[in-house]
């Protein structure tokens, strides 16, 4: 690979520093720790620092995501889409929920809680015996119902062939009706002042 | 800020019509007395310049605000609100009232704290601080950076009452910074060995992270690391100090508070790019990694938050046009619903992945307007309707909706935001 100029600013990175940026997860598994958990230890976990928002069964509270269910709703007029029904990777739960989760609290967790945790939330989306232990070793072997479900960026073959052409300028259509009106829901937010 | 409790849209639109459209100052029956009657700010004195070292609008535009919609997301801090752009003009987007996406809410960091980090295939890891990137050699860019969800709400009708909220997750600024090349090749890219099907992962200091993985080729061309948005320091919630931008790209890859970038031989396929900014289509498979924003439009003015309240004659129609494919060339705009459609005119020549403003000046016999705007770009490009759209990718794609928006004026100079067939 071809290299530009150096300007010698910057310091090398130590391995510690390193260490505890670099945590991502990739979906063959690179970047996992050392660990493990089941549904079981999870269980007490998910309900100590998740169930609050996620429910106890991960099925999502008021407008908190939902982390189970959603099974073959992805072609209905509304999808549920769930870490079982929608994520194609487990490294991708790993991931997130190490990285980010509990939502105000995080990087709280431990690996092996976060191993518990993720088997939990596996566990709840049928996909996992609760003594399934997961680990690094195991992860892969667990079957994500959506793997197939994605399909890269298609777009320049079905949609910018079609649509860069000439565009009509006069008598484009015969008639027009409105079919829909934003008043008729009425959940715009009113300005400031309004409505005394 | 005082907050003014001035008399509210409705309030005035129901004045406007009671004065009808003689109470303008060209057709007033006497001598106006802002003119015939000396006022106070002809005698007296103004503020001094030592009163606002840092200003703010005057109070008469507290209306021109970033907006909320509470029911979106569950709460404010993994959330959205909203650029004023009905009320703006131009092209730049003030930073204060520019809208804000957090995943995690919007962090405080010190300069002294801000740290950067490049590794893994690189010939040396390195760690830059805030002072390191600022004697690299900078490049100046408008780009705009709108929300993969932008104009989401809509996908199956319509339902947000303003160009606000509608098409409102959008700004538009000139950025300073280092292009992303530079910093890679510092930390020297022989390990990297053949850039094709080579990935960098990037993400931010804050909680949520918001890691995304950008193809390499993408990361060597126009990404910038940028520190200065309209002439000063980014905006906290903008990312301070540090951000990338990624221009023509989705919003959610212009990661804030920039703390790490990581060349890889794949991507991370990470919450933010399988969850989250992946788009179902009506048989259930989703598309992923759709990066690039398309042609889009939308009026701004005439819009419901910003009515026309003059009566018939000549109106201003205006509004913005973008594309992510680089420049725009032409708008045309429709008065009747897109049966007859006039080419509107171009405020600048279209900037690369950058805002552009149209105009429209025009005369309103006072009768219905179904108002809509088309975009063209550069690539022959034309935006599509939200039928087009639909019949390619059902209603639940959630993100990138960049269908032709209508507003419907009517005589009273109301606009509603409505869908025709």
């Amino acid at each position: 690979a071809a290299t530009g100029m150096r300007f010698g600013l910057g310091r090398e990175a130590m391995a510690e520093e390193i260490a505890a940026w670099d945590v991502d997860v990739r979906p063959d598994g690179t970047g996992l720790p050392e660990g493990s958990g089941n549904a079981w230890d999870g269980e007490a976990l998910f309900e100590e620092n998740c169930a609050v928002c996620h429910g106890s069964f991960a099925e999502g509270v008021d407008n908190w995501p939902a982390l189970a269910g959603g099974f073959g709703t992805l072609a209905d007029k509304d999808p549920v889409k769930t870490v079982g029904s929608y994520w194609p990777y487990v490294s991708t739960v790993w991931d997130y929920v190490h990285r980010s989760m509990p939502f105000g609290n995080a990087q709280s967790l431990s690996d092996d809680d976060v191993y518990a945790i993720v088997a939990y939330i596996l566990y709840s989306n049928d996909l996992i015996e609760d003594d399934f232990e997961l680990s690094r070793d195991t992860i892969l072997d667990v079957e994500m119902p959506n793997a197939e479900g994605f399909i890269v960026d298609d777009r320049a073959e079905t949609e910018y062939t079609i649509w860069r052409t000439e565009p009509c300028m006069e008598n484009c259509k015969d008639s027009v009706e409105i079919t829909m009106r934003a008043t008729v829901l009425d959940v715009t937010p009113e300005e400031d002042g309004a409505d005394d | 800020m005082s907050r003014r409790k001035g008399p509210s849209r409705r309030q005035f639109l129901t004045s406007a019509a009671a004065l009808g459209a003689t109470a303008t100052a060209a057709k007033a029956a006497g001598p106006d007395p802002l003119i015939t009657e000396t006022q106070d700010w002809a005698m007296g004195l103004g503020d001094g310049v030592d009163a606002t070292p840092y200003g703010l609008p005057i109070e008469y535009e507290s209306d021109v605000v970033r907006r909320n919609v509470e029911w979106l997301t569950a709460d404010t801090i993994s959330s959205i609100n909203f650029t004023p752009i009905h009320a703006l003009d131009g092209t730049i987007t003030p930073q204060g009232c520019a809208f804000e996406r957090h995943h995690s809410g919007a962090i405080e960091m010190r300069k002294q704290d801000y740290r950067l980090m490049i590794n893994g295939l690189v010939d040396r890891p390195l760690i830059f601080s805030y002072e390191d990137l600022e004697r690299f050699p900078r490049e100046n860019h408008v780009y705009f950076c709108e929300c993969a969800a932008n104009t989401g709400m809509e996908w199956a009708g319509a339902q947000l009452n303003g160009a606000q909220f509608t098409h409102g997750m959008i700004h538009n600024m000139e950025y300073t910074g280092v292009p992303l090349r530079t910093i890679l090749a510092e930390a020297g890219l022989d390990a990297a060995g053949d850039f094709k099907d080579k990935w960098v992962y990037v993400e931010g200091a804050d909680a949520s992270s918001n890691g995304r993985s950008i193809p390499m080729e993408k990361a060597m061309d126009d990404v910038l690391v940028a520190f200065k948005a309209n002439g000063e320091a980014l905006r906290k919630e903008h990312g301070y100090p540090v951000r990338l931008v990624v221009p023509g790209w989705e919003g959610n890859m212009w990661v804030k508070w920039l703390r790490r970038v990581e060349v890889m031989d794949g991507p991370v396929e990470s919450r933010e790019e399988t969850s989250k900014y992946t788009d179902v289509l009506a048989d259930g498979v989703a598309r992923k990694w759709t990066w690039v924003m398309d042609a889009k439009s939308v009026v701004t003015s005439p819009s419901p938050q910003a009515p026309i309240t003059h009566g018939p004659g000549p109106v201003v129609i205006t509004g913005l046009a973008w594309t992510g494919h680089g420049k725009i060339t032409r708008v045309d705009v429709s008065k009747d619903g897109g049966k007859t459609w006039e080419t509107a005119r171009l405020a600048r020549e279209g900037e690369d992945k950058a805002l552009t403003r149209f105009y429209l000046d025009t005369v309103w016999d006072g009768e219905d307007w179904l108002l809509q705007s088309r975009a063209m770009d550069e690539t022959g490009y034309v935006q599509p309707t939200k039928a087009q759209l639909r019949d390619v990718r059902g209603e639940n794609s959630i993100y990138h909706n960049n269908c032709i928006q209508t507003w419907h004026v009517k005589p009273n100079g109301e606009a509603e935001n409505v869908e025709v067939s």
